[in-house]
Formats: C-alpha cells, sequence, structure tokens
C-alpha cells in the first residue's frame, strides 16, 4: 500500500484525524499543568517562570512548530472529511430522529471544532503575539500573568472565554475515547476505563481552563 | 397483547426513478388491525390504490422474517421504524396508535441511489463483497465440519458478525453514510476464523477501497449504526476493521 493510498482512504484519514487529536491533547495537558501554576497565590511568579520558560526554551520552540502543523493538518482533514460526508447524502431526510440513536456532541464534531478556532484565533493573537513581540523586541522580562489578569477584566473577553472551554469539553468528550476506537482499540476491559478517562480528562482540563478568567476578573 | 383497529395518515416519498426528483405523497390508510405487520399494511394500501387505478407504492421485500435485508424504510425518522434489533417486516402495527401520521422515506445515501419510490439500489454493498469478502476453498469432497480446531470466542465474533444481513441500515442512520459497520462485520467474520486467512490482507485493503470508491461517507464514531442494526452489530468490528487495515498496510510491499 502506497502513502498516498493509505492517506486518501477513509480509514486513513480517520488515523491522521485520531492521531493528531491525540497530540493536540497532549498538548493540553503541558498547557494546563502550567495554567495551574497560578494556584501558588505567589502574585504570578511561578506562572510567569513558567510561560518564560515555553517562550525562550529551544527544545519548545522546535516543538511549537510541530503543535502547529498538527492543528493544522487536523483542521484540513476534518474540513475535508466534512465536506465528503456531507455530499455522500446529497439529498437529506425530511424526518431523522437522531437523538434516538446518538450523542449531539458526536455528530457535532465540525461545528464544535469551527467554535473552538475561532477562540483559539481570539486567544493566539492575544497571549502567542504578545509573548512573541516581547521575546524578538527584547521588552523582557515580559509579565503574562499581569497581562492576563487585565484582559479578563473585559465581560466580553470572559465570555468569549467560557464559550470556548464549553466546546473544547465537549469536542474533547467525544474526540478522546474515540481517538482510541479508530486506532482499533475496543476492548470490554479497556473501552469502559477509556471513556472515564476521557470524561475525567475533559470535564478536569476544561474546568482547570475556565478557572483562568474566573479568577482572575 | 390486545387487538385493535386503527386508521392512519402515511406520508410517503414518491419519486418515478433515480433521474426525476421525488416529493411526499399523503394517503389515508383505514382499518388496520394491530397485528399486521408494517409490511402488510402496505399490501392493504396498495391493493386500494390499483383498485383505484393509482400507482401503488414500490418497496422492496423478499422473507419477511428479518433475513434477508431487503426491507429498507425509514420510518419517523429511524431506520426499520421506532422498534430496536427489528427489521421493517417485523415491525407490527401495534407499535402505532389510531390517528398517527407516519413519515416513509427511502434510505438516503448517494451510494444507494433511489430506483422508485421506497426501493435503492444497494448493489454497492455486492460490489464490496466481491472485492474481497470471499474465501478460497479447494474443490473435491466436503471436508468435515470440525476439522480445523477454532476457539470457540473466534467463532463466537465471527458469528455475531455473520449475523449482518446488510441491509444497509447502517448507512441510511450514520449521519455521513459511512458503511464501516456492514464492511467490518464482513471483513471481522473472515479474519477471525482460519478459513479467511489466505486472503486476509488483501481482504480488508481491496474491501475498503471498493467502499471508498462507491462513495460512501468517512466513520466518525457516533455509533448510531450499532443502535439501529437489526442484527445489533457491535462497532467493536468497526475496531477490528481498523487494525486488520493497518497491520495490512504495515506488511504488504505493493
Amino acid at each position: 500500500m502506497t502513502w498516498k493510498h493509505f492517506f486518501t482512504s477513509s480509514i486513513g484519514k480517520k488515523f491522521v484525524m485520531g492521531l493528531t487529536g491525540l497530540f493536540l491533547i497532549s498538548f493540553l495537558v503541558v498547557h494546563c499543568t502550567i495554567n495551574s501554576m497560578i494556584f501558588f497565590n505567589d502574585g504570578g511568579d511561578m506562572f510567569n517562570t513558567w510561560a518564560h520558560f515555553m517562550s525562550h526554551n529551544y527544545i519548545v520552540r522546535v516543538l511549537e512548530i510541530g503543535l502547529f502543523a498538527g492543528l493544522i493538518v487536523h483542521i484540513i482533514q476534518g474540513l475535508v472529511l466534512v465536506k465528503q460526508n456531507n455530499d455522500a447524502r446529497p439529498v437529506k431526510y425530511s424526518m431523522n430522529d437522531v437523538s434516538a440513536n446518538s450523542k449531539w456532541y458526536s455528530r457535532s464534531m465540525g461545528l464544535l471544532g469551527t467554535l473552538l478556532l475561532l477562540f483559539l484565533v481570539l486567544h493566539i493573537s492575544k497571549f502567542f503575539v504578545n509573548t512573541k513581540i516581547a521575546l524578538y523586541s527584547g521588552d523582557e522580562p515580559h509579565n503574562t500573568f499581569e497581562e492576563m489578569k487585565e484582559y479578563f477584566q473585559q465581560l466580553w473577553v470572559v465570555i468569549a472565554y467560557i464559550a470556548g472551554v464549553i466546546s473544547l469539553f465537549w469536542h474533547l468528550l467525544h474526540g478522546f475515547s474515540s481517538a482510541f476506537q479508530t486506532m482499533g482499540i475496543n476492548h470490554k476491559r479497556y473501552t469502559p476505563i477509556i471513556k472515564a478517562a476521557g470524561t475525567a480528562f475533559s470535564v478536569i482540563v476544561c474546568v482547570l481552563f475556565a478557572l483562568m478568567p474566573l479568577l482572575s476578573t | 397483547m390486545e387487538h385493535y383497529m386503527m386508521n392512519l395518515t402515511l406520508k410517503v416519498w414518491k419519486q418515478k426513478n433515480s433521474t426525476t426528483k421525488g416529493s411526499f405523497e399523503t394517503y389515508p390508510v383505514k382499518d388496520i388491525s394491530s397485528e399486521m405487520s408494517f409490511l402488510e399494511m402496505f399490501d392493504v394500501l396498495n391493493e386500494q390504490l390499483i383498485r383505484d387505478g393509482k400507482d401503488p407504492i414500490a418497496f422492496d421485500h423478499d422473507c419477511r422474517e428479518g433475513i434477508c435485508g431487503m426491507c429498507s424504510m425509514y420510518i419517523n425518522g429511524r431506520a426499520h421504524g421506532p422498534w430496536t434489533k427489528n427489521t421493517t417486516c417485523q415491525l407490527h402495527m401495534r407499535a402505532f396508535k389510531d390517528g398517527d401520521t407516519i413519515v416513509v422515506e427511502p434510505w438516503r445515501a448517494s451510494a444507494f441511489p433511489v430506483i422508485k419510490d421506497l426501493m435503492v439500489d444497494r448493489t454497492a454493498f455486492d460490489r464490496i463483497i466481491q472485492a474481497g469478502g470471499y474465501i478460497s476453498v479447494n474443490t473435491g469432497n466436503a471436508v468435515d465440519a470440525n476439522a480445523i480446531p477454532i476457539d470457540k470466542k473466534d467463532a463466537d465474533d465471527a458469528f455475531m458478525a455473520a449475523a449482518c444481513i446488510g441491509c444497509g441500515a447502517c448507512v441510511a442512520t450514520c449521519k455521513n453514510s459511512s458503511a464501516m459497520l456492514f464492511v467490518s462485520a464482513k471483513v471481522s467474520q473472515l479474519a477471525l476464523l482460519p478459513q479467511g486467512e489466505p486472503e486476509r490482507e488483501s481482504r480488508v485493503l481491496n474491501m475498503v477501497a471498493q467502499m471508498d470508491k462507491e462513495g460512501f461517507g468517512n466513520c466518525t464514531n457516533t455509533y448510531a449504526c450499532e443502535a439501529e442494526c437489526p442484527k445489533g452489530i457491535s462497532v467493536s468490528n468497526i475496531a477490528r476493521m481498523n487494525r486488520e487495515y493497518l497491520k495490512a498496510g504495515l506488511s504488504t510491499e505493493d
């Protein structure tokens, strides 16, 4: 089987979605661990130390390129799949009782992903871009903690962040366990553990993220 | 179960052929017994339509005992109607009550074009089977059925997968019109048994390639297929097919 054959097949495409999804999930672990540094209650010293490490360490900066690549692949592949899946049913049902057989969020990954992308545009254009500007203009040390506190004084920003985190929650709730099914892992003993871990992960990560704007206001 | 009679309003999809656009027609049906099957109710309606000189409703059916997989109807927004693990022919009118309006549509997928009214062309499934859903056997005397020892669990799993009747409810139900449940059941039933071993790798690669060629959508793990499958085929078969596909892809060199 050629690479082209694999990556254009339906299973290959879902494999790419699952693999990049798990990769992005691994990044969320790092992200929310560093966010948790605000719980030291030291005026943001520990948080800023780690923010500084993340923006200055060369290994992290190389990994960052991989992260964006993974995100872009996940987005493009997702859009391709949405298009193909829509085309597979040109005439829609006039009556379709979808709630009888599946969860709404499992059917709404495209929509949830789009909301997440809109949130990411807002999020990256603030924090990521500002740390980069600080890095290259030599405007150091950059106080990310103060910047965050100030940013979250605006009510619309808080609302946008909470909406983004809620989208992330539902996206993860399906995506986490779904990725394992795609990798071929479906087992009487392990699947319930994977599902429970996915739910716990979605709750913990999203609560930690939601606490950032909530505690800053 | 108490027997009762009912009058119903049917909204049925009428479509002349695959190239014309269809639309809904409304039919009143009277004096339907709660003990009739859903298809018998259609028989009553069609006889009435023929007597009135009107065009009867075309629908697929063969065995009427839930094993042939011909009766494909999307009833009130559900493949094979409101009952679970059940085909349209085994759906009985006691599932409805007097005065109900029932909406009936054909399976909707670009890979299943409408032939007429509620009949769809499911030969895409046949072409997927032809691509690899078979085993090679030597001719000559029939071999003893138990000549090859098979693990009990594998035999059970293969049997569960082989229960698939190829009705297409998985495709009809899936929001992406994906045929993964059907193909994975067919791949699994043969991959689990020693008789399926010689073509194990080429089978999964060729069947998936044909499935993609037919224009079915991609699986997004909503598991709606499993919920609506009249034979209760498990999505664990899809995971098995994914494994088989990855394994075959890693080991074949052409």
